[in-house]
């Protein structure tokens, strides 16, 4: 079954989003790469690009389909995690320890509406 | 909506595969077992079975059958030897595609199996009824009395001969079948690779489908088929012909006898739009970026969008981001540069064949 990790936040659209200061380190879960199965590319923001909260960023691919990342929180995006370009499979060896972009918040305060590890388990259990 | 979906014979043999089951041309599929890219290199290397049973079997005979078939045929049947299969298009008046399908030319006088696609059948059926006007033939759906097995890939020849004893399958040669009283052995497919196409009753089916299994042949899901159909540069109904496109702008004129046959329904708009002039065309394009076209994603020249993706993927087997492309006829010439609109990116492509790999069809 797919895991969750406690102590992260989770959106509805399954990134999960680990807070570092004022960057927030954003990922998918393993329920995420789990429904995609094998991924065969990752498309990633530029460094510098500025998101809003609920924003498309990037996609994630496997054999069959796309599937569109948004960005849970608002802000600039300050790295990108470049060894997902030649390695996208790493996302589906560990989607936790495997981050996609960290973004510089400009209102940690919108980490308030996402969910805890046990509301995004429970919200899985129902899809 | 679920309910709705038919279940073909195999059903339940997915299921304890554990499949991952989804709908597609109003069955209930298996899309994939273990991986797409395991199947795929499962029929590309070795040998894999699909569960075909969704398509249409639709039988015609009778004292007209053979002009009948003929007028609602694109490709040209007239001389077909029993034994012998063509592929080609029932077309509407206006040039578009009704369907593509196979002609099985039987083993008796004006008589002919037509295996269309399972999303199709209702339709197919309805218009060759409402074309029959005027002939003198019987048209009968069998599609619900019949399931397939397609055996593809390199070791398909030995798993039909050793394993299901088909000796005879060793002979046949592409697109050509052979009948005993339950089952028809044909050697087509639609994977770029040498292997067979099973028609039999339910019962035989199942158990050809567990003989196949404990031999080791792969069972394989509707996933890797469009990988594998798509590589050898086979199209799909619904992608790279539908009832908005004509075989010519398919890049399927082949199977279009406008020369040879003087009739058949959608020859005269194919003749207007040959001397008119295509205004697009279907290409393959190869994108230098790993980014995956998909299909509906625009084609673009300069920021306007010149065309449309049809069908789109990491290639598996030659591990390139290529796709099908309905494009303006301008843009069309091998070598053309064009961009693929990927979400927010436009990514640089060059125009190909619509052929990503060589296929190895027994001659």
């Amino acid at each position: 079954m797919a895991k969750t990790v406690e102590g992260l936040y989770y959106s509805e659209s399954h990134e999960w989003v680990k807070v570092e200061g004022n960057v927030a380190v954003i990922g998918i879960t393993d329920f995420a790469q789990h429904a995609m199965g094998d991924l065969s590319y990752v498309d990633m923001p530029e460094v510098d690009d500025e998101l809003e909260a609920g924003e498309e960023f990037g996609a994630v691919e496997s054999v069959k389909a796309a599937s569109d990342l948004f960005t849970p929180v608002t802000g600039k995006v300050v790295e990108i995690n470049e060894a997902l370009e030649d390695a996208p499979e790493l996302l589906n060896e560990d989607a936790f320890a495997n981050w996609i972009m960290k973004v510089e918040m400009s209102d940690p305060s919108e980490l308030e509406g996402l969910m805890d590890a046990a509301a995004y388990e429970a919200m899985c259990a129902n899809e | 909506m679920e309910e709705n979906l038919l279940k073909t014979c195999l059903y339940d043999k997915h299921v304890a595969l554990g499949a991952l089951m989804s709908p597609f041309g109003g069955f209930i599929m298996p899309i994939q077992y273990t991986n797409i890219t395991d199947e795929h290199n499962a029929v590309r290397h070795r040998a894999g079975m699909f569960d075909v049973s969704h398509m249409g079997e639709i039988f015609v005979s009778g004292p007209d059958a053979d002009k009948f078939v003929n007028h609602i045929f694109s490709n040209d049947i007239r001389g077909m030897e029993d034994g012998k299969i063509l592929y080609g298009m029932m077309l509407y008046p206006n040039g578009t595609t009704v369907d593509d399908l196979l002609v099985y030319k039987e083993f008796e006088p004006n008589s002919y199996l037509l295996v269309v696609n399972a999303s199709n059948i209702a339709k197919d059926y309805e218009w060759l009824c409402a074309q029959k006007d005027g002939y003198d033939v019987t048209v009968v759906n069998e599609s619900d009395n019949w399931g397939q097995i397609a055996l593809q890939g390199p070791e398909a020849e030995k798993y039909a001969v050793e394993t299901l004893g088909l000796a005879k399958a060793a002979e046949l040669g592409f697109y050509t079948y052979y009948r005993t009283e339950d089952m028809i052995v044909s050697r087509t497919g639609y994977t770029g690779e040498d292997g067979f196409e099973i028609y039999a009753p339910h019962a035989v089916i199942n158990e050809m489908w567990d003989t196949l299994l404990a031999a080791g042949v792969a069972p394989c899901g509707l996933g890797c088929r469009d990988t594998l159909r798509f590589e050898a540069g086979l199209p799909l109904y619904g992608h790279e012909l539908s009832d908005e496109i004509t075989p010519l702008e398919a890049g399927l004129g082949m199977f279009a006898k406008v020369k040879d046959k003087e009739e058949f329904i959608g020859r005269d708009a194919l003749v207007e739009q040959k001397q008119a002039g295509l205004t697009r065309k279907s290409v393959g394009i190869e994108l230098q970026d790993k980014a995956i076209p998909r299909a509906g994603y625009p084609v673009e020249v300069d920021g306007v969008q010149v065309g449309v993706v049809t069908t789109g993927y990491r290639s598996i087997s030659t591990d390139r981001s290529v796709c099908v492309a309905l494009v303006d006829k301008a843009y069309t010439e091998l070598g053309t540069n064009v961009e693929i609109r990927i979400r927010k990116k436009v990514f640089p492509g060059i125009v190909t064949k619509r052929r990503f790999y060589e296929t190895n069809y027994k001659k």
